[in-house]
């Protein structure tokens, strides 16, 4: 506070207190806390509310415990978010490395920028365009078709539609990261590794990868939280047998009329993604600090 | 000397035959295949979203083809319920780009100005709405104006987006701010400045270029938002929301036209924005070389 | 007015090291004042807390007898030249050169005209809407300087602004400096780790050391007749040879050394039987003649030819390297390297200075 007073005086020092303050006590703390509140009450008439049922508890945690549906829906959302952050890393690895480390110049300028151009279009439209190709008349089957590969048409949406879907929307968040990472590894390190006659996967294993992971922490760390979080792609690509969590929390909010159980189940998505940022900056020893940049 | 180590004979060498170099090739082959599979799959759905706005097709698709017309141009522009959308989505984002600009400033400023233990407690709260799943900000954004009696809305959009937008700023700010030569504020109070005519004259013009960026990536960061609009939106309806509305109450190649209108509109911005990004980092290099 | 600045009894300690121990001086008004010191030693801190930049930790800063005391950067009649310069990149010439006058609300009419004067002083007119990214170093120089002048401050403050030059424009540069300071008539309190700097363009020096204050004198004063050991080495080339006092008389110590009995004046802690080291000058050192009484011994290890000079490096008995410089003129009568060679200087070129305790 000091340094701040004497770098920009006493009035601007309050102003961006303030600013700050406002954001985080009231835009960040308050609702998140005002969230858990909600989760550990009970769902009541407005005449109760206050009365002698007002207490706190863990029922609603313990409803989705102990419903199957709800439960194994969680579960799945957790895994296959896994999945997807694990196929776009497998997609995107090799290219990054392309980038960063064998592509001219020109090249990689080229390529970066037909890379930035689907990334600014929005999320909406990007899964919209899988919906139209995925759809049953639509083009992926007419080209199987055509091509004798199908037989008949077959149903795309479902559990692999959100899948290609999902890894369609995030592939940047896991690129930029480790392409940032990995071109800051000297190109001499690959050569000298090469020359000590090292295989191509002992490189990547001993030497890439472990200057590469803090890029690589980082892009995991987004693909599994914006997959968690995804409500489009399960929205638009799904089947009604591959229901994603955020729609069961949609439900409770909008259909099912009961915050309190919908704030409970948005708090444990919440509590899943900073565990699984935390577990994953422990495994690959990584700071915060080098994460969000 | 009684080292045990041998090395074998170096290699002789011969020419190599043809089919070794074919098989040595392989990987090569390979990783060209993987990376034209690559941008297939990135660019593939959005050329076939967009050349199915010319289909006369009722439902949006290139197979089979019926004919070739702009009819669904016509179509989007008359819709009416677009425009609304269009509307609602600019006074959000001007509404965010209001907000999240300057406390996205502030929250450099004072980041920077702190002491190391201090900022890392500030910096992890400060990126934590980026790592909180989008859903649960709407919903936390939900809750709490509740219990004050304000309902999903107008206002609620902009506040839930601008508590992670102001993230972003932030991170974009204060990487402009560690290339900041502090010296030219004290050169600036050494010559009789107030401080805030430090920060006016000096700081503030340094950091315009980062805060017209902020401002464009806000901006557009607001209108694609889609996941934590939904949960405060009430009963309004941003272009995001309108889009995925019209896949379930009947999606006509409108849409597409639509879509094809805003990935121009994207496509335009992402060049300028890289042309003016290198013309910036050659006018760097110019004046660093000098 | 009396003095310039002031500065009475200053301390400056971070933690538990003093930047600044004690250090007390005046400039006076109209002076070029330098401070001189190896990096480290201090120098770098007190011209920050004339700026205001930092508050000592004891004693007080005056400029033109006001205590400057609480008072912050841009409250004191001070302008400082940073090392960096610190020019506004983002301002055109003229903007920066009247940025002070438009701190203290200068119309903006006035500002400019302001402006174009300076930039006829530094012989730079007509540049007012370059961009600072456009100039050559040396007009960037000139630019901080008219920056700094265009607030008609009592005290320039310079941070070492040469040290970015090449050579041959920090030999300009520094006449160039001193030319202004005489035109304008600001006092100037410049600090340097170069010590030709220093001695070429200051009015007096102030020569510092792990942030003791060790005397401040003319240039000549300090080579000549340097108060501590530290200044003896530091401030020129010269050869220290250590000894005991045998006895001193009209001025003139007598010091038995390696080197047999050697006569110098006798400067500070010099008293009969205290350690005591003799320092000579390379320049004072000529070829002894063969009967001379008392000289210095050494063997020649190589001459570096220098134009007007030849550098005769050599090596005492006892180790200790010897080195003097020889006009061209008498390098004929030089002896070839390998060769034993014995020097000889006149006691008053050479000055003893008692070697406190603990000191070599």
């Amino acid at each position: 506070m000091g340094a701040l007073t004497a770098r920009f005086g006493a009035g601007l020092t309050g102003f961006f207190v303030l600013l700050v303050g406002f954001w985080l006590a009231g835009l960040v703390l308050a609702p998140n806390l005002m969230m858990i509140d909600f989760a550990l009450r009970p769902n009541l008439l407005p005449a109760d509310v206050g009365g002698p049922l007002d207490v706190y508890s863990l029922d609603n945690l313990a409803y989705l415990a102990n419903e199957p549906v709800h439960r194994d829906i969680f579960l799945k959302t957790v895994w296959a978010s896994a999945l997807v952050m694990l196929a776009t890393f497998v997609v995107c690895y090799p290219l990054a490395y392309w980038l960063a480390q064998t592509a001219s110049p020109s090249a990689a300028s080229l390529v970066m920028l037909a890379l930035i151009i689907p990334f600014w279009i929005n999320e909406v439209l990007r899964t919209l365009a899988w919906y139209i190709l995925f759809a049953f008349r639509g083009p992926l089957n007419a080209l199987l078709l055509n091509l004798g590969i199908l037989d008949e048409p077959m149903r795309w949406y479902g559990d692999g539609g959100v899948l290609v879907g999902m890894v369609y929307a995030y592939i940047l968040f896991m690129l930029f990261p480790i392409y940032n990472s990995i071109e800051s590894l000297e190109k001499a390190q690959v050569e000298a590794a090469r020359d000590l006659g090292a295989s191509t996967w002992r490189i990547h294993t001993r030497i890439v990868i472990p200057h590469a992971k803090a890029g690589i922490a980082t892009g995991c760390v987004f693909t599994f939280m914006l997959a968690a979080g995804s409500y489009v792609a399960p929205a638009l690509l799904g089947a009604p047998g591959s229901r994603w969590f955020t729609q069961i929390i949609y439900n409770w909010f909008f259909e099912g009329g009961d915050w309190n159980r919908g704030a409970a189940y948005a708090l444990v998505l919440l509590v899943l993604c900073l565990a699984v940022v935390l577990l994953t900056l422990r495994l690959f020893r990584v700071s915060l600090t080098d994460v969000a940049k | 000397m009684t080292s045990a180590v041998t090395l074998p004979p170096p290699a002789t060498p011969a020419p190599t035959p043809l089919s070794a170099r074919a098989v040595a090739a392989i990987p090569e082959i390979l990783f060209w295949i993987y990376v034209l599979a690559f941008f297939v799959y990135l660019f593939a759905p959005l050329v076939v979203m967009s050349a199915a706005a010319f289909n006369t097709s009722r439902f949006p698709t290139v197979t089979p083809w019926l004919g070739t017309t702009t009819d669904w141009f016509a179509q989007m522009a008359d819709d009416a319920a677009m425009w609304r959308a269009l509307w609602t989505s600019a006074l959000v984002a001007l509404g965010v780009v209001a907000i999240a600009v300057p406390v996205g400033t502030a929250a450099a400023l004072v980041l920077t100005s702190l002491h190391a233990r201090a900022r890392s407690v500030l910096y992890a709260l400060m990126v934590s709405p980026l790592l909180t799943p989008g859903v649960v900000i709407g919903i936390a954004t939900l809750v709490l104006w509740r219990q004050i009696g304000v309902g999903g809305g107008l206002l609620l959009i902009v506040l839930a987006q601008a508590s992670f937008i102001s993230a972003y700023v932030m991170l974009m700010v204060a990487a402009r701010l560690q290339r900041f030569d502090r010296t030219l504020e004290e050169a600036a109070l050494g010559l009789g400045a107030t401080k805030l005519m430090v920060f006016r004259r000096v700081l503030l013009p340094f950091l315009k270029p980062a805060l017209l960026a902020a401002a464009l990536l806000a901006t557009l960061q607001s209108v694609e938002n889609y996941n934590t609009t939904l949960f405060v939106r009430g009963f309004e309806t941003p272009l995001t929301v309108y889009i995925a509305t019209k896949v379930r109450t009947g999606l006509t190649p409108a849409v597409n036209a639509l879509a094809l209108v805003m990935i121009a509109i994207t496509i335009a911005g992402a060049l300028a924005w890289e042309i003016a990004r290198r013309l910036e980092a050659r006018r760097g290099a110019a004046t660093a070389g000098s | 007015m009396s003095h310039s600045v002031a500065l009475e009894r200053i301390t400056m300690a971070f933690g538990a090291t003093k930047a600044v121990d004690d250090v007390s001086f005046t400039v006076e008004p109209g002076e070029f004042f330098s401070i001189l010191g190896p990096s480290g030693c201090g120098k770098t801190t007190i011209l920050r807390m004339v700026a205001g930049f930092l508050a000592p930790s004891m004693g007080r800063v005056l400029i033109g007898d006001r205590d400057m005391g609480g008072l912050g950067p841009n409250q004191r009649p001070t302008a400082m030249i940073f090392q960096s310069l610190a020019l506004f990149p983002l301002m055109p010439v003229w903007e920066n050169i009247a940025f002070g006058l438009e701190a203290r609300g200068v119309p903006k009419a006035e500002r400019r005209r302001r402006a174009e004067e300076l930039l006829e002083l530094i012989a730079l007119p007509g540049y007012g809407d370059r961009k600072i990214a456009e100039l050559s170093g040396g007009q960037k120089q000139r630019v901080a300087i008219a920056r700094a002048l265009a607030v008609e401050p009592q005290v320039l403050l310079l941070d070492e602004p040469l040290s970015a030059l090449d050579l041959k424009l920090r030999q300009h540069m520094r006449a160039e400096l001193r030319a202004i300071q005489k035109r304008t008539g600001v006092t100037f309190l410049y600090i340097t780790h170069d010590q030709s700097e220093a001695l070429a363009m200051s009015d007096r020096v102030a020569v510092m050391s792990a942030g003791v204050l060790q005397q401040v004198a003319a240039p000549r004063t300090l080579y000549e007749d340097p108060a501590t050991p530290f200044v003896a080495r530091f401030v020129g080339e010269t050869n220290a040879i250590a000894g005991r006092v045998a006895h001193v008389a009209d001025g003139i110590a007598a010091l038995d050394t390696a080197h047999g009995r050697l006569s110098a004046r006798a400067g500070a802690g010099v008293e009969q039987g205290c350690p005591a080291t003799l320092y000579v000058r390379p320049e004072a050192l000529g070829i002894a003649a063969a009967d001379a009484p008392s000289a210095l011994g050494a063997r020649v290890e190589r001459l570096d030819f220098e134009g007007a000079f030849g550098l005769l490096h050599a090596v005492a008995a006892d180790g200790a390297p010897v080195l003097a410089a020889l006009p061209s003129t008498a390098l004929g009568a030089a002896p070839a390297p390998g060769e034993d060679v014995r020097f000889a200087f006149a006691p008053r070129d050479a000055v003893a200075l008692g070697t406190a305790p603990g000191e070599a």
